[in-house]
């Protein structure tokens, strides 16, 4: 089979608005940790209290699929070393958002750093398969207070569409190296990471392991080293990357930017992320290694098509990057991830559970936003209700599914309420009325204060709705945010 | 249309409570204090009464489920007991349930009581709770003055009102309403404000600051109607009639259909249109001697002028701010407090206003009694702006 037509077809990404800075942290933490002083420079996205792997997944997923049919997807991949749920496929979850449709594998893989770059790998292996994958990789990274973790990491999520088609970059070819170096660890019990020396993981990981890695890749390409125009290698470890690429014998213009200093390392996301960057300045015959370490390293070699040039419009890494908010509030980022018992006030106390019966029953209205549309007298409607809401029509189970997760709208009226519970006060809500038919009354995220008003265009996204500490259950729903 | 109840039903009696923080009280204490009240005034014996209702909206707080706890309270011997619910416009519908009875001849007497223990769950505002099962999942998460801060950006946005005057009107409204119940013995907040007080105070639901909202108290009112037949045997005179008793509930068009634009109440529009045919009002601002309605908060009563035609639309806050409302305007407005200062225990909301309509129309409203009152309308909310329930009552002088 050829596989001239299999490929890359699409990419997306997203990060997290906020963008903590890294000179909030060493401020805060000086008195402990002075060393910390020296990694200050620079931000690192942060999730806001409602984001997870899930919610970041299911942007980069909407990123990478704008353009394309989502019915078209036979298997759906979700990597990531964060997954919100150990029994509950995660993927699923991304899925009912994406509204796939139930004939679908899904795939939820974790365990490593690699787990993206992995899972790409594999999913290019697969040119005999009939359908797409779409494989995404997202991490929302835990990291206690004060610790270098948290200075180097980030939030994001990358995806990547692979299937026949008119890709835009084909894989010339792929090789992993497994090897149980553990230059960090994390149990399922543990809420963070461990790790062993950092000069240690340079000298014996770094620079053994992925140069091994991506000799056998170019021997097996039979690609000079010196035609590699891209070098993607996640790692904040110091000047890492070129180190790395000289001892490969890649030129060092060829190391592109790791994106510590504006976004962190994302974690499993982040060779997707990297690879996506590369794509957005990619040209025609360029040649893209990827190289991901995390006990042993993944490589995989791409060749870049001529449909770069008319690859479609999306937010990207670019986009994802421009589209921030400076953080400078180190408490609330404490806040959000558990390390501070804050007093929440009583009006925090209230149980929330989720009745399982009744969230499938209604899944693809919660997680799909699925209303209706009218087939009697055409109008579009939220929920969807046996009578349609039209005074003049009222007929019943007239209406067909109507989405509404990639629908514009404008705010018809909004509140800053400072009374109701969240996370992180005030609460935005307000009616959302949409281009094209229905409206909702909803909440909002991400509202910059004052920057807020009747008429504000607005788009939708998915995101955590509530938690249930009890249980330890998520639910998930769409809100409004400023277009 | 039937030909409605206008002077089919009258106020034998009618009690309330002191409104407020009540430490020292049970829900049960006060119903007791309510009821109490309204059977002296009535001048019958609890047997008398032949059928009930009560009104209670957050029962899980204080008396649970069913009617079980008004028949055990008040000792009612074994007559049929309902208890009703329908967001803050309960106390309304409680009131409806004993008219209605009377009305059809079911019954000669009829009771109603509302009653709410709010102060009992440790902080202020309203308790949070769940909202239904999948409600839960898709509602925004908001508090009751997020929920009505809407209707000031959408009339804002509709009418072109600046965001101060707008901002002002309210505070006027508040301002008036503290000042009323200073004169009001059984109100909560009987302090005065200023206008800079309402303006200077704590946001809560922008543009709703401490003073637009209105108290969270513990109360409860009652009422103990009856035949016009049955009032005049036992003696009474100069007979206060309910002359009409209407809801109107949301259909879900305001939440889901792209026609109502946010700014008004759909409900009370409809409720008052029938509310005044069945009383045979035709020109509310000139005729309507006073107003109690559903001032949750600042915002809700202003355009609640508008709703109930007291105002032409567009000009509730040049009314305001011209005293059109206050205690000496032309058609005053919570002349008791209102819920702002009054109080709001939700399930006696309803049966309040009504109560003090009664007080009013029979000249027993003390140093707060308007001159020779013929028309009291009192309305009473229920809900959200985009989806509720407004119930309107017409109060006035039998036979008029």
């Amino acid at each position: 089979m050829s596989t001239a037509d299999f490929g890359i077809l699409s990419f997306g990404a997203y990060l997290p608005r906020a963008r903590l800075q890294r000179k909030a942290i060493a401020a805060a933490n000086a008195w402990f940790a002075p060393g910390l002083r020296g990694l200050a420079k620079g931000e690192r996205s942060i999730c806001n209290w409602d984001e997870d792997s899930i919610t970041l997944a299911v942007e980069a997923a909407r990123d990478c699929l704008a353009g394309f049919d989502r019915q078209a997807l036979t298997q759906l991949v979700l990597a990531s070393s964060t997954l919100p749920f150990d029994d509950r496929q995660n993927a699923g979850v991304v899925a009912n958002a994406l509204q796939l449709k139930s004939a679908l594998r899904a795939i939820d893989q974790s365990g490593s750093q690699r787990a993206g770059s992995t899972a790409l790998a594999a999913a290019l292996d697969g040119y005999g398969a009939p359908g797409q994958t779409l494989v995404v990789a997202a991490d929302a990274r835990k990291s206690k207070a004060g610790s270098t973790q948290e200075m180097h990491y980030g939030d994001g999520a990358a995806a990547v569409l692979v299937g026949h088609g008119e890709p835009l970059a084909r894989l010339i070819a792929s090789h992993s190296e497994t090897v149980d170096f553990v230059h960090q660890y994390r149990m399922h019990d543990r809420a963070h990471d461990y790790a062993w020396e950092e000069r240690w993981v340079r000298d014996e990981g770094y620079m053994k392991i992925v140069p091994r890695a991506v000799a056998a890749l170019l021997a097996k390409s039979g690609v000079d080293a010196a035609a590699i125009t891209h070098f993607c290698m996640p790692g904040t470890l110091s000047r890492i990357g070129v180190a790395v690429a000289k001892r490969c014998g890649l030129g060092e213009g060829t190391v592109r930017d790791n994106l510590a200093a504006v976004c962190g390392d994302t974690g499993v996301a982040h060779p997707l992320l990297m690879l996506a960057a590369a794509l957005e300045d990619a040209k025609a015959g360029d040649r893209i290694l990827l190289a991901a370490f995390g006990e042993g390293c993944d490589a995989l070699l791409f060749e870049v098509t001529p449909a770069i040039a008319q690859a479609g419009e999306r937010r990207g890494v670019r986009g994802a990057l421009a589209a921030r908010r400076e953080d400078g509030n180190y408490m609330r980022y404490l806040s959000f991830n558990n390390l501070v018992d804050l007093e929440r006030g009583m009006r925090a106390e209230p149980d929330k559970p989720t009745q399982m019966t009744v969230l499938y029953r209604n899944r693809d209205m919660i997680q799909g936003l699925i209303g209706g549309k009218c087939r009697v007298c055409g109008t579009v409607q939220y929920p969807r209700q046996r009578y349609c809401v039209n005074p003049e029509c009222n007929a019943l189970d007239s209406q067909d599914d109507y989405a509404f997760s990639e629908r514009s709208g404008t705010l018809m009226s909004y509140t800053a309420d400072s009374l109701t519970y969240s996370p992180d006060p005030p609460t935005y809500f307000g009616m959302v009325q949409f281009d094209g038919g229905g409206r909702m009354l909803m909440d909002f995220s991400e509202v910059e204060p004052g920057k807020i008003d009747v008429g504000l265009p607005v788009r939708m996204v998915f995101r955590i709705k509530d938690a249930d500490p009890m249980r330890g259950f998520v639910r998930y729903f769409w809100k409004a945010t400023p277009a | 249309m039937a030909s409605g109840i206008k002077d089919k039903v009258v106020i034998l009696g009618m009690g309330c409570s002191k409104f407020g923080e009540r430490w020292d009280c049970n829900a049960q204490d006060l119903m007791v204090e309510a009821f109490e009240e309204a059977l002296a005034d009535a001048g019958i014996e609890r047997k008398q009464i032949e059928a009930a209702w009560l009104g209670t909206a957050i029962e899980e707080q204080h008396l649970g489920k069913s009617a079980v706890p008004l028949a055990m309270t008040l000792r009612l011997p074994y007559i049929p007991v309902t208890r009703v619910e329908n967001y803050c416009a309960t106390g309304t519908e409680a009131l409806r349930g004993a008219v209605y009875a009377v009305a059809s001849g079911a019954a000669d007497i009829a009771l109603a009581l509302g009653v709410e223990k709010l102060k009992d769950t440790g902080y202020g505002g309203l308790p949070q709770r769940g909202r239904g099962a999948l409600n839960d999942l898709f509602w925004p998460n908001l508090s009751a003055p997020g929920s009505f801060a809407q209707l000031a950006a959408a009339y804002r946005a509709k009418h072109g009102a600046d965001k101060d005057e707008l901002k002002r009107a309210m505070a006027h409204i508040s301002v008036k309403s503290h000042a009323n119940a200073a004169r009001n013995p059984k109100a909560h907040l009987r302090n005065a404000i200023t206008e800079d007080d309402v303006l200077r105070a704590p946001m809560i639901a922008e543009p709703l600051g401490l003073y637009d909202c209105c108290g969270v108290s513990d109360g409860s009112a009652c009422a103990i109607v009856c035949t016009p037949d049955i009032a005049r045997g036992l003696g009474k005179k100069d007979l206060v009639a309910v002359k009409a008793l209407q809801v109107a509930v949301s259909n879900g068009e305001e939440v889901q259909f792209d026609r109502w634009d946010g700014s008004y109440f759909a409900t009370t529009r409809i409720a008052a249109a029938r509310a005044y045919k069945e009383a045979g009002i035709t020109r509310p601002r000139e005729q309507v001697s006073l107003v109690d309605v559903h001032d949750c908060f600042s915002v809700t009563e202003l355009v609640t002028m508008e709703d109930l035609q007291l105002s032409p639309e567009g000009t509730a806050i040049r009314d305001v701010l011209d005293g059109f409302f206050d205690a000496e305007g032309a058609v005053p407005c919570q002349i008791d407090g209102g819920l702002k200062c009054f109080g709001h225990p939700i399930g006696a909301s309803g049966l309040r206003m009504v109560y003090e309509m009664y007080l009013q129309l029979s000249g027993r409203a003390g140093s707060r009694q308007l001159g020779a009152p013929t028309w009291g309308v009192t309305h009473n909310l229920g809900g959200f702006p985009s989806q509720n329930v407004a119930a309107i009552s017409v109060i006035g002088a039998y036979g008029a």
